[in-house]
């Protein structure tokens, strides 16, 4: 068969979110990959400038719909550092909670999807039911299942009940017993094995000169975790270890996750068993000072970075996020160097991809020279101008007329 | 001629088969369900889901050849429908038989499999057409370990016809067991030959969105479907009556109850096999067949040799 190109997006049943890997086959070997991304652009660092702090956390919150809590915090611990906060204790113990929750049904959501990927629905069912526990808990303590809206500046917004640790614990041996199980299934499973082992190879030299963060860096063999490295909240005060294979390939991004899984649960009855007494915030000023800082924190797709510039109003002059899969993108390329077409969902899925926390521009593509062009703000707003203009709506006379209307 | 009508029309034929093979998709459905913890679908969700999509508006690309798209749906139909007759059933005798339909059986279940390559290449979409080269290649991956396990029956009955096979097994039922060897390949190849987990290969729906079937719509998609359906139900029938022809000389009532059971035992067999793997590659896939199948069904054929010269002579 002759070299073919197929377009994997933007719309494609291997992606949950629109992105564009035009792949250039020989046979159903991968000789060319080329990556489009930006068709989840949502301006959200923009509309974070026009908007309060208080606002930004309900806007931030929605960067992403799985690591919700890991985007939420990043912001929240670069204003404290700004407006030099000290958050109580427990404050930090129960954002500590929730961020830790969140990681295992993250975890166990890739678990699922990554099977999906592989055609291995069984799993993928088996993985989600289990991950229910941790929704449920997640809703009986917070009352969302993924927008939990616990942070504020200076700590949390709800505390946790003596019934609610109970539960929490009751649920970590669950879940451990299941995460027992599956860690059984990735290990012993024939033809999981054969389609995960050697797939997706990313050497560590590659993987340290490419910036691969979280899961995917730990299964290459690079042992940086925002929690060890620069403990943040309740991190200081725990006894866990970083978990990191040398496979270097998808099989051991799977034993990674399911092997940070069993750390999680060691973490959460740490955290329960530990909880300090007292309030769990501390009142934040409404006008934050000037100043700068950058927060980092180990989402569960790798480190999530936020940098906050402060001007002494209610309102940050800049917010800038960097979500971990922008950090992972680049090495999917090489990842996906010499392997087949059937493996392409499944490489894609091991860096556990978020297209729209990553989005951060679009560029327009001239479909004729393949030439791109980059759109600022002002060129975009001249454009719709021109191009309600043309079709006899000028908006630029009608708010002149309606400025003069209200002169007189 | 009005007896003959009914036999092919109502049944065992063309209606029976219909509604019968949508009660395996039913049961395989469920049961697939089930297993996975889900609740499955209600039991008339395949008859459903057949109305509904006659009922829609089936779509041609521009690209495509018309005739040939329209015309592989029913190609496929045809020939799994026509298979069928020659299988015997609840008892020693098929609808119609005569010395050498074991290969006229064989033959017609591989036309279904060149009716999916066809659709997929000439739906001019590049995913229909990675699709069907995939559907070929596995077709040579599988069909011979098929055909050298159907085979071993035959050796040991000394004939090419079904009916004859199944007469030989019901008056000398131990020797089954030299067959289970055969009984297991063409099971996974009936998995390749159906496209089930672990050989979905040619539909995989994460990388080649629909494969052969990604530009098909309306009543040309149900009629694939259809004949998915009846490919399931024929194979089934086949692996029953060549290596499970237990139960041949009971009433037709009690036969008839039994053939469902068997029928129903072999689809649970698929059932569970395509929940516990996950999809393989198609060079794995290959390789598996030629390196694993392929040996074993000589190693079948060779039993039946021997087996023959020790006891049948």
């Amino acid at each position: 068969m002759a070299k073919v190109t197929i377009p994997i997006g933007p719309q494609h049943p291997a992606l949950k979110e629109p992105a564009c890997f035009t792949i250039t086959l020989s046979g159903e070997q991968i000789t060319e990959v080329d990556m489009r991304l930006g068709y989840n652009h949502r301006g959200v660092e923009k509309a974070c400038e026009e908007r309060t702090y208080l606002q930004d956390i309900y806007l931030l919150e929605r960067v992403c719909g799985i690591c919700s809590h890991a985007h939420s915090s990043a912001f929240v611990q670069a204003v404290e550092e700004i407006a030099a906060l000290e958050v109580p204790k427990r404050g930090l113990y129960i954002r500590t909670i929730i961020g830790e929750l969140e990681r295992i049904h993250s975890h166990l959501l890739w678990l699922g999807v990554a099977g999906h990927e592989i055609g291995f629905d069984t799993l993928l069912m088996y993985s989600w039911r289990d991950r229910e526990v941790v929704m449920e808990l997640l809703a009986r303590i917070s009352g969302n299942r993924v927008n939990y809206a616990m942070n504020t500046f200076g700590g949390v917004r709800r505390d946790l009940t003596p019934d609610l640790c109970a539960e929490i614990l009751a649920a970590v041996d669950i879940l451990e017993e299941r995460t027992k199980y599956y860690i059984g299934v990735v290990m012993e499973e024939v033809t999981l094995i054969q389609r995960l082992s050697g797939v997706g190879y990313l050497s560590h030299e590659d993987a340290v000169a490419r910036g691969a963060v979280g899961p995917t860096g730990r299964a290459s063999e690079i042992a940086s975790d925002t929690r060890k490295d620069d403990p943040y909240a309740a991190y200081p005060y725990l006894d866990f270890h970083t978990v990191t294979d040398n496979h270097c390939d998808v099989y051991g991004r799977a034993l990674v996750r399911v092997g940070e899984l069993m750390q999680t649960y060691k973490i959460l009855r740490q955290l329960v068993q530990e909880l300090p007494d007292g309030p769990i915030v501390v009142k934040a000023p409404r006008k934050i000072p000037a100043g700068e800082a950058l927060s980092r924190y180990e989402a569960p797709r790798g480190e999530d970075v936020y940098y906050v510039k402060a001007n002494g109003t209610d309102k940050p002059e800049r917010v800038k996020v960097r979500a971990p899969t922008l950090a992972n993108l680049a090495s999917v390329a090489k990842m996906m160097e010499n392997n087949y077409l059937a493996d392409v969902p499944i490489i894609l899925a091991a860096i556990d991809p978020c297209f729209s926390c990553t989005d951060r521009m679009i560029e327009t593509l001239n479909m004729d020279s393949r030439a791109g062009r980059l759109t600022d703000f002002r060129q975009l707003r001249q454009f719709s101008i021109n191009w309600y203009k043309k079709r006899g709506l000028d908006f630029t006379a009608l708010n002149k007329k309606l400025i003069l209307k209200q002169d007189s | 001629m009005a007896t003959s009508l009914f036999y092919i029309l109502v049944f065992p034929g063309i209606l029976f088969l219909g509604l019968f093979s949508l009660a395996l998709e039913f049961f395989d459905r469920k049961f697939h369900a089930r297993m996975q913890n889900r609740k499955g679908p209600p039991w008339f969700q395949p008859l459903a889901d057949f109305i509904k999509l006659s009922a829609k508006e089936g779509i041609i690309p521009e690209e495509a050849n018309a005739t040939l798209f329209r015309l592989m749906p029913l190609l496929a139909l045809t020939a799994a429908t026509v298979s069928f007759f020659y299988i015997p059933l609840w008892s020693t005798r098929a609808l119609y038989s005569f010395d050498g339909d074991l290969i006229v059986v064989i033959y017609l279940l591989t036309i279904p499999t060149l009716a999916f390559f066809l659709a997929g290449w000439v739906s001019a979409s590049l995913y229909s057409m990675l699709g069907a080269v995939r559907a070929l290649t596995q077709l040579f991956a599988y069909e011979v370990p098929l055909f050298m396990a159907v085979l071993s029956p035959a050796i040991l009955a000394g004939s090419w016809s079904l009916s004859e096979i199944a007469a030989f097994f019901n008056d000398k039922p131990l020797f089954i067991i030299f067959n289970v060897p055969g009984f297991l390949i063409s099971l996974i190849a009936l998995l390749g030959k159906l496209e089930k987990v672990p050989f979905d290969i040619p539909e995989a729906e994460t990388e080649i969105v629909g494969g052969s079937f990604t530009e098909y719509s309306g009543r040309y998609l149900a009629f694939f479907r259809m004949a998915v359906d009846i490919e399931m139900l024929v194979g089934a029938s086949l692996v029953a009556a060549l290596f499970l022809p237990i139960g041949l000389d009971l009433h037709p009532v009690a036969g008839f109850i039994v053939y469902i059971l068997k029928v129903l035992f072999v689809v649970a067999l698929l059932s569970v096999l395509r929940t516990i793997f996950a999809r393989i590659r198609i060079d794995q896939m290959i390789r598996f067949c030629w390196i694993y199948l392929a040996p074993l069904s000589l190693i079948q054929i060779l039993i039946a040799f021997i087996v023959k010269g020790l006891f049948l002579q």
